[in-house]
């Protein structure tokens, strides 16, 4: 085996080029399990994570661009804020030493249904930036997602970054499992306001063989949201349209019976999820619209 | 291939390190450290917390390539000689340790913890320390090991 570490992205990609079987390697902590079980015994790691370009965070147009190797305490730490749906997935990965190592390009790479940050890029309309020698491409984060653990990299390619919109308004993440930390979601939902675009991202985790977009519930949350008006003047949503945006949300998956949970439970606790998630996100919509026309006045 | 590393400040180099190895089998096995300990080698447990570069992590969850030219802080670098941190003392007089096995990985985290957050309340005690896994004190008595470490702290006793 060959242990590699290019120091720039350039590098990393000319010897992805010519050997596409090594395994990249940034916080390791879904590969060197993987090396630790005897599961997986490649040629060779390529290490990330002594390229600067891959660990940075800027704005590029009215995007922010998290390099693929920022590691969940930092997105948490500094970018909090900013993308606060990104952030509440982040907390809820692993433990602290788990979120000090790993990554949302990692996360990427492994494309398990049930990574966390999934539904919230999903929800987020981010865009997975990818590189090779033979250029930069744009992945939509609804098209990144193939299949259980497989996803749209050319095996020549690496991820680069994701690139996300600064929040405009609420968004919430959430998720089901059997204790406050280190779980594997049962299930999971993140959900994104967009006042801005008139609608609203949602998105479905580990209830499915890939994350999903719940596009039945964005659609007729939107609807219900410009007929009455409630952008402009936002007023608490009616119980009924909670309800039937959580059932909405929860046709969206196809989910499994296994060891951490029924299909059946998937199911129903999708809809609670996805009820209360919007509940909160749509609270705080509704808060600040009241500050800010306060602030007006 | 050969890993050369800083632990607990001296200078130190690996021989024959198998490339798919983790930092945590390289302590242990190659460079005579095995206060960081293996328990489940999957970063559920937490036994093997050490700082990278001043960062808690599961050794056995980091490649030992990618420790080549970096700093790692062990359990072991944490007393001067006899002479234990806060910390550890705390540990002892809280009578948080009982077979000792999470213990270096828990005193670690816990390190950790106080220098970044001097007074912690009880929930910030929990979060930070949700990684390391005890199997025998049923947590209460680290609960205490970390408030007393705490104020022993603020009581001017200085942490290393
Ligand atoms: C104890 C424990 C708890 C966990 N809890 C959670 C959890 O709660 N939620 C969750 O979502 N995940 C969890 N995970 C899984 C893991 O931490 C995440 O998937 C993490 O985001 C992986 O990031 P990493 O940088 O460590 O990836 P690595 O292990 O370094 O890599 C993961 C995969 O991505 C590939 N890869 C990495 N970077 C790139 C790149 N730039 N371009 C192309 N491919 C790349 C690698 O080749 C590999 O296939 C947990 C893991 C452990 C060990
Ligand atoms: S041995 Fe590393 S976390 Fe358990
Ligand atoms: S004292 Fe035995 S595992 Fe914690």
């Amino acid at each position: 085996m060959d242990f590699l570490i290019p120091s720039t992205f350039a590098e990393a990609l000319a010897i992805k080029a010519e050997r596409p079987e090594v395994v990249p390697i940034a916080g390791g902590t879904d590969v060197m399990v993987e090396l630790n079980f005897d599961h997986r015994r490649p040629t060779a790691l390529l290490d990330l994570t002594r390229i600067a370009e891959l660990t940075e965070w800027a704005p590029s147009e009215n995007l922010l661009r998290v390099g693929a190797g920022v590691p969940y305490v930092r997105i948490i730490d500094e970018l909090g804020d900013r993308l606060p749906g990104l952030a509440m997935a982040s907390r809820t990965v692993g433990s602290p030493q788990i979120r000090n190592r790993g990554t949302v390009g990692g996360n990427l790479g492994a494309a398990s249904p049930a990574g966390d940050t999934h539904p919230v890029l999903l929800a987020c309309d981010a865009q997975v930036e990818v590189a090779s020698v033979r250029g930069t491409r744009m992945i939509p984060a609804a098209e990144f997602y193939l299949g259980v653990k497989r996803n749209a990299l050319e095996p020549d390619e690496l991820i680069a970054a994701v690139h996300l919109a600064p929040a405009a308004a609420p968004q919430q993440f959430s998720k089901v499992g059997t204790r406050n930390a280190m779980v594997i979601a049962v299930c999971s939902f993140a959900v994104a306001l967009h006042p801005e675009q008139g609608r609203v991202g949602a998105a479905v985790g580990s209830a499915a063989p890939t994350p999903r977009r719940a596009l039945a519930a964005e659609e007729f949350l939107a609807g219900e949201l410009s007929d009455a008006g409630l952008w402009e003047s936002p007023k608490p949503l009616l119980d009924s349209v909670r309800r039937r945006f959580g059932e909405l949300a929860a046709e969206a998956a196809s989910p499994i019976d296994d060891v951490r949970g029924t299909a059946a439970y998937r199911r129903h606790a999708l809809a609670v999820l996805a009820r209360r998630t919007l509940g909160w996100a749509w609270q705080d919509y509704c808060g600040t619209g009241e500050t800010r026309s306060q602030s007006c006045a | 291939m050969r890993v050369n590393v800083t632990i607990n400040g001296d200078q130190r180099q690996a021989d024959d390190v198998w490339e798919g190895e983790s930092l945590l089998y390289m302590l242990r096995e190659r460079l005579g450290l095995p206060g960081s300990k293996n328990a489940c080698e999957q970063g559920e447990c937490g036994s093997c917390t050490v700082y990278l570069d001043d960062v808690p992590v599961c050794a056995c969850l980091v490649a030992a390539g990618q420790c080549q030219g970096r700093e790692v802080r062990t359990v072991e670098g944490l007393a001067a000689g006899d002479d234990l941190d806060p910390v550890q003392r705390s540990f002892v007089e809280a009578g948080a340790v009982q077979c000792g096995f999470c213990t270096p990985g828990l005193v670690v985290a816990a390190h950790d913890l106080l220098r970044r957050v001097p007074e912690p309340s009880d929930p910030e005690i929990r979060e930070a320390l949700a990684g390391n896994l005890c199997r025998c004190t049923g947590y209460e008595k680290i609960l205490d090991a970390v408030r007393l470490a705490a104020t022993r702290q603020a009581s001017g006793a200085e942490a290393r």
